[in-house]
């Protein structure tokens, strides 16, 4: 009896003794399991990196209601990318990038904000009785191009499925620090959605005519950071220079670095910019998607009309909000800039896609750059 | 005494009908609508390979987040207007009920109803052809309805034909920044604007009905964009009765447009309208405005290449029915009573009076880009905006001229112009 007892942990045990993460890169095809690509997995409790992931950041990141982001690049043995100055970095075939998206926990199966948690906060993984997984996107170059796949984590947290139509999934916040009268946490009920392999598109095709995806955050701008991981602080283009996923790296002096959105050091124009180019500047530019509205908010484009300056909306329907010009400087609360990036209606928000809620502290920051503007509009 | 009863309650019943009328033809989301087909239908478009035929059955199907295609080469194909309906009403994401971002794309017999944003934007392609496709808001008119029915954007080679579209709160057919485009057959109703054709050059547009919008058709051009648009045929349309108030959001566009509009040309050049059926336009048949007339013109948000002259405007041989006698705006109807007296109505055609004398030849408007009207009895106002409005007065010989007409458009689709004229009738109550 005894025998058995032993016999049966020892078999349990080895069904769950994992297999070591392996990174891999897959040529073709549509793998099914996250796991299948090798690059994160849970072992122990935790969200872990195979050994040669790297984990990055960046200096302003996209907002995706309040999700807190994990972001990996994997190069296969001996490829690293070439730098360029201002677009993504010429990547090998072979690369696979992911993000994780995750809320750490809350009081009675809400979630709490995560999007302001660092890689020095989360360490070389995520503790999974602190955080929820929600979904993994994958991003691989193959031979004819990028392709993505998301992948949703089951309710279990032991792993994730790949989901090609995406997926609706509600989800409740708490957000610390947002109490009613009565000293009660108040909470935002909302639908997060995983977006479809096609809706992918919708950002990562960022040149509208070639249609193929990229990278929209592994640019120099964006990487260039120091962050501290476990107990070393580095820069990260370094570092990715170090581990050989990166050649051509000017010394500092020759980059130019995006701001961090919430570094109150920074000028206002320059923290807002870097908001808004990463959040909208992937199809407001000169050749993205949006290039329909002659609204172009990523970091190239000039400051003056085309960045809403005075100028009266195109094509923007009832996102206009009843107002009529894109930024009326000196009156954020006449600025349709404002109003379309702190609605929730989907005729009327912008982004169009990837939120369901409002990114209130950056809507402080673009009221208080807008309401710095001379007024007028001569 | 008896037949003026009879004629009294004559106008009532052709009241109630309109009134019926204005509540659209939501009949076809009646049904119970199927919830569990949306799945299928953005695996298939997904998967979507050139060549590939997605057929949508019969039925209402709820959709809750925006579709998209970037396929090249692919159909989609339901089984008629009034029986394959994708609604959208419990949309709860995305911009659009469908998206496309593709080339060789046919989109044909189905329904898009009560999208949150647009109903079917196409963002860049070539050879784009919606056919006997429906966008309607079922609610009727309302500010909160989507923008725009059908939204083809930026592409090349375009054939919009035997379409509907009811309830957009801007454009219920917008064509904006393409070039090579025909535009026939089609119904517009209760939208802000039934028909707009926008910063796009090459576009033939005939035999379509646009009646109860705000205003009927459209050709404008707006500024800061790539391209300005040229080269426009408004031909064998019914513009008739477009006198729904404006319903669009503040702000935009078409908001700056007066209920009971016909055609409105906006800042755009060499467009030619005739042989239309044209009447019961409120405001007046066919308006001729600047940019400067939108009250959105500014130099520090308003490219300084932005050229807000409409140009080379030629109206002929339409056949005008009464309008212009109930104008939207103080305005306009002060301008009415002061030129034409309290029972008289504004003219056939009103024209801001923008002209840009740097272009002047000899002192006076280069003949090759006046506004010239040759309509018979038809009369052009001059509003005199540029003064004020200080001296409007009536300048029928000054604009009676001729401009060397366009020539047809040729998008492989279409085919050449049919000979027989066939507009759709209206919808019924």
């Amino acid at each position: 009896m005894k025998r058995l007892v032993l016999l049966l942990v020892a078999l349990a045990l080895s069904a769950c003794t994992p297999r070591p993460l392996t990174p891999r890169f897959i040529a073709e095809g549509m793998p099914e399991k996250l796991a299948d690509w090798g690059v994160v997995g849970v072992r122990a409790g935790h969200l872990v990196l195979a050994d040669g992931v790297q984990p990055y950041e960046l200096n302003t990141p996209l907002f995706s209601d309040y999700a807190g982001k994990l972001r990996t690049v994997w190069m296969p043995k001996g490829q690293s990318a070439t730098w360029k100055p201002d677009t993504a970095f010429d990547f090998p075939v072979g690369t696979v990038v992911t993000k994780t998206f995750y809320y750490p926990k809350a009081a009675d199966g809400t979630v709490a904000p995560g999007d302001n948690l660092r890689l020095g906060d989360t360490g070389a993984g995520l503790d999974l009785s602190r955080v929820r997984l929600v979904e993994t996107r994958v991003l691989v170059h193959r031979a004819n191009g990028w392709a993505a796949f998301p992948y949703v984590w089951n309710d279990t947290q032991t792993g994730a499925t790949l989901k090609r139509i995406g997926q609706a999934i509600p989800m409740t916040l708490t957000r610390p620090g947002r109490t009613d009268r009565f000293d009660h946490p108040v909470s935002s009920r909302f639908i997060y959605q995983v977006p479809n392999v096609n809706q992918c598109a919708g950002c990562h095709a960022t040149d509208h005519v070639a249609k193929a995806l990229l990278p929209i955050g592994l640019k120099s701008r964006h990487l260039d950071r120091e962050v501290t991981l476990a107990g070393a602080r580095f820069n990260q283009l370094d570092r990715l220079v170090m581990v050989g996923y990166l050649k051509g790296l000017p010394p500092a002096d020759g980059r130019v670095r995006a701001p961090d959105w919430r570094d109150e050091s920074v000028p206002l124009e320059p923290r807002a910019r870097a908001w808004l180019d990463i959040n909208c500047g992937h199809c407001h530019s000169p050749k993205g998607p949006a290039d329909t509205s002659g609204l172009y908010l990523d970091a190239a484009s000039p400051a003056g009309a085309s960045l809403g300056l005075c100028k009266p909306p195109v094509a923007a329907g009832q996102g206009t909000g009843g107002f009529s010009r894109d930024i009326d400087p000196g009156k954020p609360d006449q600025s349709i800039l404002m109003f379309r990036t702190g609605s929730t209606d989907p005729g009327a928000m912008m982004p169009e896609l990837g939120r369901a809620l409002a990114h209130d502290e950056a809507l402080a920051l673009l009221r208080r750059w807008i309401a710095a503007m001379p007024p007028g509009c001569p | 005494m008896g037949r003026g009863w009879n004629r009294a309650l004559g106008a009532l019943t052709i009241a109630g009908a309109l009134a019926l009328a204005g509540c659209g033809q939501g009949g076809g989301s009646a049904a119970k609508p199927n919830t569990t087909y949306q799945e299928t239908l953005i695996q298939q478009l997904i998967d979507a390979k050139p060549g590939d035929v997605i057929t949508i059955p019969a039925g209402v199907y709820a959709i809750d987040r925006g579709l998209s295609l970037d396929a090249d080469g692919v159909t989609i194909r339901g089984a008629g207007m009034d029986k394959t309906v994708l609604s959208f009403k419990g949309q709860a994401a995305g911009a659009e009920g469908l998206l496309v971002n593709a080339s060789n794309f046919t989109i044909e017999d189905l329904a898009i109803e009560d999208a949150k944003g647009d109903g079917l934007k196409v963002n860049e392609g070539e050879n784009i052809i919606i056919r006997r496709v429906r966008a309607e808001w079922t609610g009727g008119p309302k500010t909160s309805n989507g923008a725009y029915g059908l939204y083809p954007v930026q592409v090349r080679n375009l054939l919009i034909e035997d379409s509907v579209a009811i309830g957009a709160s801007d454009a219920g057919i917008y064509v904006g920044q393409s070039n090579n485009v025909v535009v026939r057959r089609n119904r517009a109703e209760f939208n802000v604007a039934g028909i707009e054709i926008e910063n796009t050059q090459n576009a033939d547009v005939y035999d379509n009905l646009a009646t109860n919008n705000t205003g009927g058709i459209l050709v404008f051009n707006m500024p800061n964009l790539k391209v300005s648009g040229f080269a426009t045929r408004i031909f064998r349309n019914r513009v008739e009765g477009n006198n729904t108030g404006n319903f669009g959001r503040k702000g935009s566009a078409v908001a700056s447009v007066p209920a009971g509009s016909g055609v409105v040309i906006n800042s755009n050049d060499q467009v030619e309208i005739f042989d239309n059926d044209i009447g019961g336009n409120n405001t007046a048949n066919v308006i001729i405005s600047s940019y400067f007339s939108t009250g959105y013109m500014n130099r520090e948000g308003v490219a300084p290449t932005f050229d807000p002259w409409p140009e080379a405007i030629f109206i002929h041989d339409n056949r005008f029915t009464p309008g212009g006698n109930k104008p939207d705006g103080l305005d306009l109807q002060a301008l009415r009573v002061a030129k034409f007296g309290v029972t008289g109505s504004l003219p056939d055609v009103l024209w801001d009076g923008y002209v840009d004398v740097k272009k002047f030849k000899d002192g006076k408007v280069d003949p090759a880009l006046a506004v010239c009207v040759d309509n018979g009895a038809a009369q052009t106002l001059n509003a005199d905006a540029p003064h004020k409005h200080k001296s409007p007065a009536l300048v029928g010989d000054a604009v009676r001229c001729r401009l060397t007409p366009l020539p047809a458009i040729s998008v492989a689709a279409a085919g050449p112009i049919p000979a027989e004229r066939k507009v759709p009738a209206p919808g019924k109550p």
